[in-house]
């Protein structure tokens, strides 16, 4: 289909929402790029040289392989357990391993630090550095992989394992020779999505002290001025995540697995546990007690020796948290709405650019993002500079991508069809989105919506780095406290994180509808 | 996709589009109703030129294929969408009941049946009273005892109301019983346009003959009122002369025992209930024929035959020689 101007200026209403959120993501970007080039030749030499850096690449490379690591040693046997099996109440297991999504990285921490060592309740000394950090963030990110590779295990088309073994396979090799493959798409990414929390995490590893790139670019930034360097720092890690997620491209290109056929409309018959049935449940409970049970215990327990004359500063948390995040997630829905529907209804190089872009601004590592946005709002928008609004635009930018992913999926569900029979009946391209395609998306909208709200809600290096003096959130609370080790003073603002985040999945298993 | 399409459709009546996907009859639908704008080329509606007008503003119905009934929306609803003013929902209703779906306007699309939902999608189509109603093959969800039933009462329905319509479809027993007129369509072209009887028994070129029903293909010498062929010689339709390509169905042979006249061997039977189609090869060719007899004829597979011209052939337009069938 040709497109004429008319309908493109048709299209207007959409385009220019979609232009501007692609500036917003794409130009800090860039100029952070400009700025980092700006140094002195010697300067950049002495910059790019020192042997600090080897040291951070191989810290976060370390990190991110260890968590790759150990969250497949989890999520695999996890989902398999949940797809596979007839434990019973396995899909009750499946969404409460689920939730420890919900828990931020710097409330693992908190949890971590606040649990062991002198004073803690759990008689362990304290886990700090490496081994802290490749704990918590395995913890709370692998229920990504989990849901992902669960999914690919009850989408498994039986037929194939069928067809292995009427081929001469036993079992265990028909389901490893053909069912196996058909994982590895999910296997991907699920690692791409962990890959990039790890890559982009702040808040675990600056509070259990393991220096990788962002703890690094922070202290730069705050504690030693060194701007540039910063910017460097932050360079080095946006071309990591570039890295990564070409990785997953190249990957994923390679794994043509699209289906020959319809596939059987039955499921694979469950595999009987028998006598292992108790040593899956034990397996089961185990993340569940690590993951859920010991932080909720944890947070309960401090909040109760919280000191009362304090709560004002709850109030006062709570209320910034919600200014900030509610207007940045109906921003979030506004930008997402028109980009979900270019890329959807005129797939065309453009609007998968923009999209890619939207998601780009929710891959690059939120501190990156939010130092390119510091260096591009005093450089071209100083009077911005400080203000909540900046705050709320470029946690609009990063959420958008939470936003953008139920709405295009509520989306696909409303065929082009739909629309073309309300224009044939006399409406106009607009009308026709208000009374046929807004109905029938409105769900998958407010699932955006609170998703990109609670992302803001947790945000913590988009908040440090460009609210207003003295402007604190309950992220900011959190982390500030659990620096200076005033665990007790932390807990109900940890605590009522946990329990926004756990609205998080709650809202991502509605909208998703995978129980 | 299209490439000089001439067509016309008057007043009332209903037009169909036939041939096989990827023809560009469908595409040829969307363009009548603006949903896609052609490169070249001008809509006319009663002598005004509506190729720049979007959709909404050409007044036509359209039919979609999955129906395209809004999800979230009554039958009520959907009927009442495209209607205006204080009594939309009472004019709504008069259109459900014109397809006898009163009981079900308060259902959703999901708790309809296919057939109820087509009556519904053309209720809706109907509604505000179209100068023009499209069908982009309606039919072809619905199973095949429905689909014989449906079409006959759509097309009094169309007839009552006094409607134009266009029908695309691939199925030729469907273009022939159900419109006034119809289109034959191939690769962007159109190749013919009449009434079904003159597309199905004067054929111009061999596309035509073979997708409305089986047919012969014979190349042959035109004689005036006959051609000389492999059959001997065959009355004509129209008076042709010079060689020629020959359409003659297969209802316009008959089998005899052998005797006089040319003869050929049965290599296949195809028994149908109410006709028989045998595959007779010619003795000494490689040349096969399709004969079509009463469900009584005696003759098996390796029986000699004679082959008897009861009918008459059509003359084809065709430039290069085409194989015999």
């Amino acid at each position: 289909m040709t497109l004429r101007l008319p309908h493109l200026l048709g299209l207007l209403p959409f385009l220019i929402p979609a232009l501007l959120t692609g500036g917003g993501v794409a130009l800090p970007l860039l100029y952070l790029v400009l700025r980092a080039l700006e140094a002195e030749p010697k300067a950049l030499q002495e910059v790019l040289l020192r042997p600090k850096n080897l040291e951070l690449l191989l810290n976060t490379l370390a990190l991110l392989l260890g968590v790759l690591l150990l969250t497949t040693l989890l999520a695999l046997p996890l989902a398999f357990l949940t797809a596979r099996t007839d434990l019973k109440g396995k899909r009750f297991f499946a969404v409460l391993l689920t939730l420890p999504l919900a828990i931020p990285g710097y409330v693992g921490a908190y949890v971590l630090l606040a649990a062991t060592g002198p004073g803690g309740f759990l008689p362990l000394p304290r886990l700090e550095g490496y081994w802290g950090a490749l704990l918590v963030l395995s913890f709370i990110t692998y229920p990504y992989l989990f849901l992902s590779l669960r999914a690919a295990f009850l989408g498994l088309d039986p037929s194939l394992e069928e067809a292995a073994r009427t081929l001469g396979l036993p079992p265990w090799r028909a389901f490893l020779r053909a069912a196996f493959p058909q994982l590895l798409p999910a296997l991907l990414s699920g690692y791409l999505v962990i890959g990039l929390h790890a890559l982009g995490d702040f808040g675990t590893v600056s509070l259990l002290r393991y220096e990788t790139f962002s703890y690094a670019i922070y202290l730069q930034y705050t504690a030693a001025f060194d701007r540039v360097y910063a910017a460097w720092l932050a360079l080095f890690l946006l071309l990591l995540t570039g890295g990564l997620l070409l990785l997953e491209g190249v990957f994923l290109s390679r794994l043509a697995l699209a289906p020959a056929g319809k596939g059987a409309s039955w499921r694979a018959r469950p595999v009987r546990l028998g006598p292992l049935a108790p040593l899956a449940y034990l397996l089961l409970s185990l993340p569940v007690l690590l993951a859920l049970v010991l932080p909720l215990y944890a947070l309960f327990h401090l909040a109760s020796r919280f000191p009362r004359e304090n709560l004002e500063g709850v109030r006062e948390a709570l209320l910034h948290s919600g200014l900030a995040a509610g207007p940045a997630a109906a921003l979030a829905v506004g930008m997402a709405l028109p980009i979900a529907y270019l890329a959807v209804r005129y797939p065309s190089f453009p609007a998968r650019l923009l999209e890619r872009l939207a998601y780009l601004g929710y891959a690059v590592p939120p501190l990156a993002f939010a130092l390119a946005w510091v260096f591009f709002s005093l450089k071209g928008l100083p009077f911005l500079y400080g203000t909540l609004p900046l705050l709320i635009l470029v946690l609009a930018f990063h959420f958008l991508a939470e936003s953008l992913g139920p709405i295009r999926g509520a989306l696909h569900q409303v065929p082009r069809r739909l629309e073309e029979a309300a224009r044939t009946l006399g409406e106009t391209p607009a009308g026709a989105f208000f009374r046929v395609t807004f109905p029938l998306l409105w769900r998958g909208t407010l699932a955006g919506g609170a998703l990109a709200f609670i992302g803001a809600v947790k945000e913590l290096p988009i908040t440090l780095l460009l609210a207003p003096m003295g402007y604190s959130t309950l992220a900011t609370r959190v982390f500030s406290y659990t620096q200076e080790a005033m665990f007790a003073e932390a807990a109900p603002f940890a605590l009522l994180i946990a329990l926004l985040s756990a609205a998080f999945v709650g809202v991502l298993l509605w909208s998703e509808r995978r129980f | 996709m299209l490439k000089g399409v001439d067509l016309a459709v008057y007043p009332g009546e209903i037009l169909a589009l036939l041939g096989p996907s990827g023809c560009g009859k469908t595409t040829l639908l969307r363009v009548i109703a603006g949903l896609e704008s052609p490169d070249e080329g001008r809509v006319l509606l009663e002598g005004q030129d509506i190729t720049p007008l979007p959709p909404e503003r050409r007044g036509m119905g359209f039919v979609f294929q999955d129906y395209a009934l809004f999800p979230h929306l009554t039958a009520l609803g959907n009927v009442a969408f495209g209607l205006k003013g204080k009594d939309r929902l009472e004019r709504a209703r008069r259109a459900l009941e014109r397809v006898g779906m009163t009981l079900f306007q308060d259902r959703k699309p999901g708790e309809l049946s296919g057939g109820q939902q087509q009556r519904v999608a053309l209720a809706r189509a109907l509604a505000p009273g179209p100068r023009l109603v499209l069908l982009d093959e309606p039919f072809s969800s619905l199973d095949a005892g429905l689909r014989a039933a449906t079409r006959e009462e759509v097309r009094k329905l169309l007839k009552e109301t006094g409607t134009t319509a266009i029908l695309v479809t691939h199925d030729q027993e469907e273009a022939l019983s159900f419109a006034d007129r119809l289109g034959v369509m191939r690769g962007g072209r159109l190749l013919q346009v009449g009434t079904p009887e003159e597309v199905y028994l004067r054929p111009k070129t061999p596309f035509v003959a073979q997708f409305l029903g089986r047919t012969n293909l014979l190349l042959g010498e035109g004689k005036g009122r006959y051609a000389e062929t492999c059959l001997g010689p065959v009355p004509l339709a129209e008076p042709a002369h010079g060689p020629l390509i020959l359409s003659l169905r297969p209802e316009a042979l008959r089998l005899i025992p052998p005797g006089e006249g040319p003869l050929g061997e049965v290599v296949a039977r195809e028994f149908k209930g109410h006709d028989l189609t045998y595959r007779v090869r010619l003795l000494g060719t490689d040349r096969e024929v399709q004969v079509q007899e009463s469900p009584t004829a005696p003759y098996r597979v390796g029986d000699r035959v004679g082959i008897q011209v009861v009918g008459e052939g059509v003359a084809l337009e065709a430039k290069a020689p085409v194989g015999t069938d």
